[in-house]
């Protein structure tokens, strides 16, 4: 199970990479959802893996799982849609501001600015 | 006495001034002296301690865990100089008062120069040496704000600049050393680091420490080859040279060699460095002093070969050269003052201060004169003044150092300096009183107020008294501040004296005065000579060094700022993955020992769905419809994930965040391009995948890792007290509610501020570029069906019963899977559905509370819950439950738990509504059909043929 689940781990991670490394903003943003996936499925691992474990407390019960990486993913995830929701509508406004999703400049335009920085 | 009040009640006083000027300048001076009077008062007020031979020492600690305390000390070295400081600052306050044009902004000056002076005396009185570096860097940038007082001369700009970047420089150097020295004595008090200076020499930090310190000190005492910014920071107001430049901050450095003189002094390393660099700068200094036609320029030189002098003294290593230093220190003090301020009032009342132009105004202005050349006669060493004193001295001390075996050597080259100093001083005072005028004047001059010259008299006073009874007037102070130098209980201190008979500094300083007289009237072939040999200009030489790193900072700049986000999220990656190797690589690397789960169907399916969906994500992401849906199969593994692995609550809260999220993107891409344009370049794409693939490599072996070695965790605390303390059986619930609850409460407030952020980026994209795009839009967007009644009556029926399951996973939250964050997840999403069915305009009416006040509310529940908790006498956000026996029911528990968590369900309710709410706003200007009129749009009878829309909608809906 655990080689599922790192691997798994690792599949988002490298999905969320390519996409964020991406050069217009849409992919970027389904890549950090991505990578909020992973991240958050590493934040859990920690606690290491356990079936029927639940940690809610039961009578006659002792064996739970690791409750502390839940609480902190729990709210991580909360916190991720926040992140997401805000990116989401930054790229909207830019997009709707200039009309473009790029996320570089075009080499053209990279040179033109280094020729002003050369003169000043 | 607090101590600390010595140097803060200059630091604080500093407001004064700004604040008094409205009374006018008279006022102004008399606060900013009377800040000064009130801190020498306070200082004076030790000194009689300080001479029955007692550290005063007082203050508290700060930072212990970083060794930085806030503690002050005074003994004869500190009592000395902050003496020094105070009393000429007063005499400079006097001075600037009569010196100051009208149209000089006077209260500021005074600011400053409080400021000034708080952080000089903070240097000579701490007791921590980081505290030390602190002040050290506040006279660095409140000197920066005096010499470029006047501003609008671009010599006051640049000499500042040059200024702050070698002193500020030389303060970073000094931190360095400080914090080598802090380790190697054990300690960050001055106190105790003077009594380990056997530890510290014998410590492998020696070198560096001593490296580092010294560059500290000569950057700020201008020695040799930082000697250059001294002369362009003449261009200060003269009162700002007469303070800074002569008696205070230049004699930082000094100060601090002689601080650490206890514990650095005494090596081979510290004479050759210290004592050579010394005498070089002493000769250099002097040398070009003689070639300055400026009188300022003269003094500033004059002050470079001075400030030789002493650290030359001081690399000596001796006692006798300690106690001649100390001495020189006062008569230079007060002779260069006073010269400085001299040349002060020739600049102000003839308008010129070029030897060139000047000559004869002993007759004009007498009484200025008389104190000018009986300080430029102490400049030179003239006997019965006490620059000759100090100087014989120096010429003794010198007269037994002997290098390279030759006992010749530093003789003669401090009798050179010697002589020199006769020449430029003799040059200075005969160009400017003496003789007749050279050009024609522009005013009329004549003595200065008394205001003026009074406190040159002051400072000439000293001069001829300690000339002519040394040890009666300086004899004590100087024995004391010596003792406190060399940091030991006696000193083989002889009387100071004016007449020792024959010896050989006596033939020394005879020559050096009959040498100086001498060469003055070979000046000119001299100047001839001087042109012939090879002049480096420094300030040539700092620009070309500042140009050439402003350069190499463009050049970075353009190469990792190229307005690109790939770039840059390119090289943080590549960066991770090189750091992550580098310790994968160096460190070991065995097998796990947990024991590991076994596969079983369901896992096996969801995962390979996962792979499938993440891979086929990689492939066809430019679809992004596809993509939202592929990525939507993929939180929904993420969240049986965790439904199989014992976290009912995490899958709960992943599968209402990934309806939401789901919702978001697709009102996002309502609006924006359903297609990314493909990458062309395919060794870009290899980069991205190489990348990619190395980082997903990283995480999967990081996280294998972890997860099959055992686990030491601290939640067993969490596991037993859930119940006894928290009230509650869901432990992840009681976690985020009570056991870090502070935690949660900020969790809240991002979520706050990132729906904030969000409705302030969209309220106004009804306007301007975004506007009209948003138009053009609507022209294009054209949909028959935009409210389709299957999924509004859906939408109706379902928020009841929405809302009902909401509250009911809040309530059991404590104790079951649920609470406040799944809860608020769940009506949010009832609420979208709103919108998402009927439009924004008719939600927006049904809707009678708005996420602002949602989240407000939220916020304040959840902190007057903590709040409570204070006014019980408990830490903030405490919790507390009773048992309340229900008929029927039975025990029915009530805690204050449950109403943060309210706080938390009100919170993201009122993000999640306030954010989606904000796009469907904006996208309604993008569509077609016109705003409904009635309580629902579904039509009772069919619509009338689209017909134009009258006019645009306003922007203030909603």
């Amino acid at each position: 199970m655990e080689i599922l689940v790192a691997s798994g781990i690792g599949v988002l991670t490298m999905v969320g990479l390519y996409l964020v490394l991406s050069r217009h903003s849409f992919p970027v943003i389904i890549g950090t959802t991505f990578l909020s996936y992973a991240v958050n499925l590493f934040l859990f691992a920690m606690g290491r893996l356990s079936i029927d474990k639940a940690p809610i407390i039961t009578k006659g019960v002792t064996d739970y799982t690791d409750p502390l990486p839940q609480a902190l993913v729990l709210t991580a995830i909360v916190i991720s849609f926040g992140m997401t929701a805000l990116v989401v509508v930054l790229a909207l406004r830019g997009f709707l501001e200039t009309g473009t999703e790029r996320l570089e400049n075009g080499e053209a335009h990279r040179r033109a600015r280094a020729r002003k920085a050369e003169r000043r | 006495m607090q101590l600390a009040l010595i140097a803060l009640f200059p630091l604080a006083g500093a407001v004064l001034p700004l604040i008094a000027i409205r009374a006018g300048r008279n006022a102004c001076t008399f606060v900013t002296a009377a800040v000064s009077s009130i801190a020498l008062l306070i200082l004076l007020a030790n000194a009689p301690a300080v001479f029955g031979g007692a550290t005063v020492r007082s203050g508290t600690d700060w930072v212990p865990a970083l060794g930085l305390s806030f503690r002050f000390f005074l003994d004869g070295l500190g009592l000395f100089f902050a003496t020094m400081i105070l009393v000429i600052g007063l005499l400079v306050i006097v001075y600037s008062r009569f010196y100051l044009d009208r149209d000089d902004p006077m209260g500021r000056f005074f600011a400053f120069l409080l400021l000034f002076q708080g952080a000089m005396l903070g240097i000579v009185t701490s007791d921590n040496i980081l505290l030390l570096v602190v002040f050290w860097e506040l006279t660095s940038l409140s000197s920066f704000l005096l010499i470029g007082y006047w501003s609008h001369l671009p010599e006051g700009r640049q000499g500042a600049r040059m200024a702050l970047i070698v002193t500020g420089g030389g303060g970073l150097l000094l931190m360095a050393g400080m914090l080598l020295l802090g380790q190697a004595a054990g300690s960050y008090e001055l106190t105790e680091v003077l009594q380990r200076g056997d530890a510290i020499k014998a410590s492998p930090l020696y070198v560096p420490i001593l490296l580092l310190v010294l560059g500290a000190a000569f950057t700020k005492s201008a020695q040799f080859p930082f000697h250059f910014w001294l002369p362009h920071a003449m261009a200060a107001p003269t009162p700002v040279s007469a303070y800074l430049h002569s008696a205070t901050m230049v004699k930082a450095g000094v100060f601090l060699l002689a601080r650490l003189w206890p514990v650095l002094s005494g090596t081979e390393l510290w004479f050759a460095i210290v004592a050579t660099t010394g005498l070089v700068t002493m000769l250099i200094g002097a040398w070009i002093a003689l070639f300055k036609d400026d009188l300022k320029g003269i003094l500033a030189h004059s002050t470079v070969s001075h400030l030789g002098l002493m650290t030359m003294l001081l690399g000596f290593g001796t006692r006798t050269a300690v106690i001649a230093c100390m001495f020189h220190i006062l008569n230079h003090a007060t002779f260069k003052a006073s010269l400085f301020m001299s040349a002060g009032i020739v600049d102000h009342e003839t308008g010129t201060r070029s030897l060139r132009k000047l000559g004869g105004l002993a007759r004009l202005m007498p009484i200025s004169a008389v104190l000018a050349l009986i300080a430029a006669a102490s400049m030179a060493g003239v006997p019965l003044f006490n620059g000759f004193l100090s100087k014989e001295m120096m010429l003794e001390a010198a007269a037994e150092t002997s290098v390279f075996g030759s006992v010749w050597i530093v003789p003669a080259a401090a009798t050179l300096g010697a002589l020199l100093s006769v020449a430029y001083s003799a040059r200075f005072a005969v160009s400017t009183y003496l003789g007749r005028p050279r050009a024609a004047l522009t005013k009329h001059p004549h003595d200065p107020p008394f205001g003026m010259w009074a406190p040159v008299a002051a400072l000439v006073i000293p001069v001829v008294a300690i000339g002519l009874a040394p040890q009666l007037i300086a004899g004590a102070v100087v024995e004391r501040t010596a003792l406190a130098v060399v940091g030991a209980a006696t000193l083989d201190f002889h009387p100071l004296a004016i007449w020792h008979g024959f010896t050989g500094p006596l033939l020394m300083s005879g020559i050096a005065l009959a040498g100086g007289l001498a060469l003055l009237l070979l000046h000119t072939p001299l100047e001839t000579l001087r042109h012939a040999l090879p002049r480096p200009d420094a300030k040539a030489m700092f620009d070309a060094v500042i140009a050439a790193s402003v350069r190499a900072a463009r050049w970075s700049i353009r190469r990792l700022h190229n307005d690109s986000l790939p770039r840059y999220l390119a090289v943080i990656t590549l960066t991770i993955l090189a750091v992550g190797s580098a310790g994968f690589v160096t460190g070991r690397h065995d097998a796990g020992l947990r024991a590991m789960l076994p596969v079983n169907l369901p896992a096996a399916v969801a995962w390979i769905l996962l792979i499938a969906a993440s891979v086929a994500v990689m492939l066809f992401h430019v679809h992004r419809l596809l993509t939202l849906i592929l990525s939507s199969v993929v939180g929904l593994i993420v969240s049986l994930t965790f439904m199989q692995f014992s976290a009912p609550d995490l899958a709960l809260t992943q599968i209402s965040v990934e309806v939401v999220t789901v919702i978001l993107l697709l009102l996002a891409l309502n609006l924006l391009p359903k297609i990314t344009p493909a990458e062309p370049r395919l060794g870009r794409k290899l980069r991205d995948v190489a990348l990619a693939g190395g980082g997903g490599l990283g995480a999967a072996a990081l996280a294998y890792a972890v997860m099959t070695r055992d686990l030491g965790s601290i939640s067993d605390f969490y596991l037993a007290e859930s119940k006894p303390s928290g009230g509650g059986t869901n432990v992840v619930n009681v976690i985020l509610v009570d056991f870090r609850g502070f935690d949660t409460f900020g969790e809240i407030i991002v979520l706050c501020i990132a729906a904030l952020v969000i409705y302030a980026l969209l309220s106004s994209a009804l306007e301007g570029a975004a506007a009209r795009r948003l138009d053009a839009m609507r022209q294009r967007n054209d949909s028959a069906d935009a409210h389709p009644l299957v999924l509004v009556v859906a939408a109706r029926v379902l928020l009841p019963l929405a809302i009902t399951v909401g509250v009911y996973i809040f309530l059991r939250g404590h104790n079951q899977p649920g609470g406040g964050f799944i809860a608020g997840l769940v009506v949010a999403t009832a609420i979208i559905m709103q919108f998402m069915a009927s439009g924004y305009a008719w939600s927006a009416e049904q809707r009678r509370i708005d996420g602002h006040r949602l989240l407000g509310a939220g916020v304040l529940i959840a902190a007057a819950t903590g709040i409570g908790a204070l006014l019980f006498g408990h830490p903030f956000l405490t919790s507390s439950f009773v048992y309340v026996p229900v008929p029927l029911i039975g025990d029915v528990e009530l805690a204050t738990a449950i109403l943060f968590d309210i706080g938390v369900f009100l919170t993201v309710v009122g993000t999640v509504v306030l954010s989606l709410s904000q796009i469907s706003r904006v996208e309604r200007r993008a569509k077609r059909t016109p705003a409904p009129v009635g309580p629902s749009d579904i039509p009772l009878v069919p619509r009338a043929p689209l017909q134009p829309r009258p006019a645009a909608p306003s922007a203030q809906e909603g």
